[in-house]
């Protein structure tokens, strides 16, 4: 999957501060008490910053130490940089939490949004009969939360086969995750317009060819974006995976921890890389792709 | 678009609505019926119980502690992550500038791409009696009378547990509240700056008006996170200890995944249906209400 998006957008990207507008605090900072408010603020900045870090920081050198060596110094580096508890951990189950997580997401990832463009191009673009209460009623589903299904879900299920299976997760991270989905792409895909649509079809292409070459394109930004928030959903998702998966074989990594933790209460070290292994691949794509991020969660707020 | 029919325009949304009807109204609807049965995942069989089990939960134990519970962490999660992060955005608005100030922006954001089972798993080290750093920190700066198991004991294990939130979220919703600040045109400041007005006059006379739709949204989204506070408890506690961590989201699990009394379940699941219902409802009239043209 592709991270490095541009992210031009219909609406303005987001800047950093300063650009625009020139420091204001820099006019007082010549005074005394201009300057000891900016070195107050910059402590406060920082100590912020270290207080975030570092219990991240803790998790991953804590891995690479031994046991003993976590309990007798917390605050001590790692004597080695020995992946060994990496190593322990990958073989001991993370590797089947990690590959289940890997497809469920991405399997869902592929049905949210095919499901949520399509969706959104009817709902926008097409004649589509009732328009106003079937959009009422998907994004309706954005007050519904895990807690208020959990017993039926998990009824349903059984009834349908469907207990236990990474189907089954798939069919229900989508359908729980369209509203929102359907909500952040429709919003964009309302502000294209018509003629560019209507000129594809006039000279020719079907339907489903202008979705595919006109529509789809133009909707990329959003469609990362879109993409982005929602991987980061499925893949730290934890109520239904906890329900609905029973079989330790299927389990994704957050659920799977927590049978780790329980099978390893006294090996830390193990339990601290398998933290590692499931906090680092978001870690990464947000890093990669951090506006788009940030960009795809303030439009989900409103403006 | 005018050239499809209107029925075949149906086709697009079809999977969609299947989905969305089947795996979450249904199952909504199901839910209340479920609330008036009792049944158990052993013996499929449902007897009608009327409204006993709502007579049940008004006076169950646990529900007040759980309402006091998603309370609290409503209140400290508005406070914190709203209101200071309203003040720290403001912050990294006018003292950080181009890439320091993105930069503090992922750092600050970076715990909320983790999962909250990795971040609990994590607390529980940190808050441990033996080998956490929290003790550890308080006995490095002398506050040894301080150090306690923090998830052991009833008293503090439901702060432990809020406090660790606050560290997930603050930086997430900053991030999303530095978004509405720089979307305030820069000659308001400058107006407010001539008018004579420091940056605290600035804050209050200019940020916080001008962002006070995105702050309602998200201090109604923070609440109702809360109603959902789940993952944590599980994770770090259970419930327990003494049940002095129950939350709505752990005593619906708890009734229908330990105990096996689905239907009780399901009257819990119901109550938390109605409180958010009731917060969206507030949510859809405070938007219209208090939305701010510029």
């Amino acid at each position: 999957m592709s991270t490095t998006a541009s992210t031009s957008a219909v609406r303005p990207p987001l800047r950093d501060g300063g650009h625009r507008r020139p420091p204001r605090a820099a006019g007082r900072g010549a005074s005394v008490s201009g300057r000891l408010v900016r070195i107050a603020v910059w402590v406060l900045l920082t100590l912020m910053a270290i207080g975030v870090l570092y219990p991240l920081f803790w998790m991953v050198s804590s891995s690479f130490k031994t046991s003993t060596e976590i309990f007798s110094s917390p605050w001590a580096l790692p004597t080695s940089l020995s992946p060994e508890s990496f190593v322990t951990a990958w073989e001991r189950g993370v590797f089947q939490y990690f590959v289940n997580s890997v497809i469920i997401t991405v399997g869902s990832l592929v049905l949210v949004l095919g499901l949520g463009t399509a969706a959104s191009f009817a709902l926008t673009k097409l004649r589509l009969p009732f328009a106003a209460p079937i959009t009422l009623l998907v994004l309706g589903g954005l007050m519904i939360s895990p807690t208020m299904i959990l017993v039926p879900v998990f009824q349903l299920m059984i009834a349908l086969h469907l207990h236990d299976t990474l189907f089954g997760m798939v069919l229900v991270y989508t359908a729980y995750r369209l509203p929102f989905t359907i909500f952040l792409i429709r919003a964009y895909m309302i502000t294209l317009p018509d003629e560019v649509l209507e000129a594809s079809m006039i000279d020719g292409a079907s339907l489903l060819q202008t979705f595919w070459r006109i529509v789809v394109p133009l909707c990329r930004p959003v469609l990362v974006s879109a993409g982005l928030v929602y991987v980061l959903f499925a893949w730290n998702e934890f109520p239904f995976a906890l329900v609905l998966l029973n079989d330790p074989e299927l389990k994704t990594l957050p659920v799977g921890l927590l049978d780790f933790k329980s099978a390893l209460q006294t090996n830390w070290s193990v339990l601290f890389a398998g933290l590692t292994f499931a906090a680092l691949p978001m870690i990464a794509l947000f890093v990669a792709a951090q506006r788009t991020f940030v960009r795809g969660l303030a439009d989900g707020m409103g403006k | 678009m005018t050239t499809t029919s209107r029925v075949r325009s149906l086709l697009w949304i079809a999977p969609t609505l299947i989905l969305v009807i089947g795996l979450m109204y249904v199952p909504l609807l199901q839910n209340i019926r479920l609330s008036f049965f009792n049944w158990s995942i052993f013996d499929q069989e449902m007897n009608f119980v009327g409204w006993e089990n709502y007579r049940q939960a008004l006076v169950d134990p646990f529900l007040g502690t759980a309402l006091r519970n998603n309370i609290a962490y409503a209140a400290v999660s508005v406070v914190v992550q709203v209101g200071f992060g309203l003040v720290l955005a403001s912050l990294l608005d006018r003292f950080a500038t181009g890439r320091l100030q993105g930069f503090l922006r992922s750092v600050y954001f970076l715990p909320a791409t983790i999962s909250m089972t990795v971040t609990g798993v994590l607390f529980t080290f940190v808050y441990d009696p033996n080998v956490g750093i929290l003790n550890a920190a308080l006995e490095a700066v002398g506050l040894d009378f301080l150090t306690r198991a923090w998830l052991a004991e009833p008293s503090t294990a439901m702060g432990a547990i809020i406090a660790m939130s606050q560290w997930q979220w603050t930086g997430y919703i900053t991030a999303l509240l530095l978004v509405a600040i720089q979307r305030i045109p820069a000659d308001l400041y400058e107006a407010a700056s001539l008018d004579g007005a420091g940056p605290v006059r600035q804050f209050f006379a200019v940020t916080v008006p001008l962002t006070r739709e995105m702050v309602a949204i998200l201090s109604l989204v923070t609440v109702s996170n809360a109603l959902l506070l789940f993952n944590e408890v599980v994770v770090m506690t259970g419930g327990g200890p003494n049940n002095s961590t129950q939350v709505l989201g752990t005593i619906v699990y708890q009734n229908a995944f330990v105990n096996d009394r689905m239907g009780y379940a399901a009257t819990m699941s119901t109550l938390v249906l109605a409180l958010t219902m009731t917060l969206g409802i507030v949510q859809m009239i405070w938007t219209r209400r208090k939305r701010v043209t510029l």
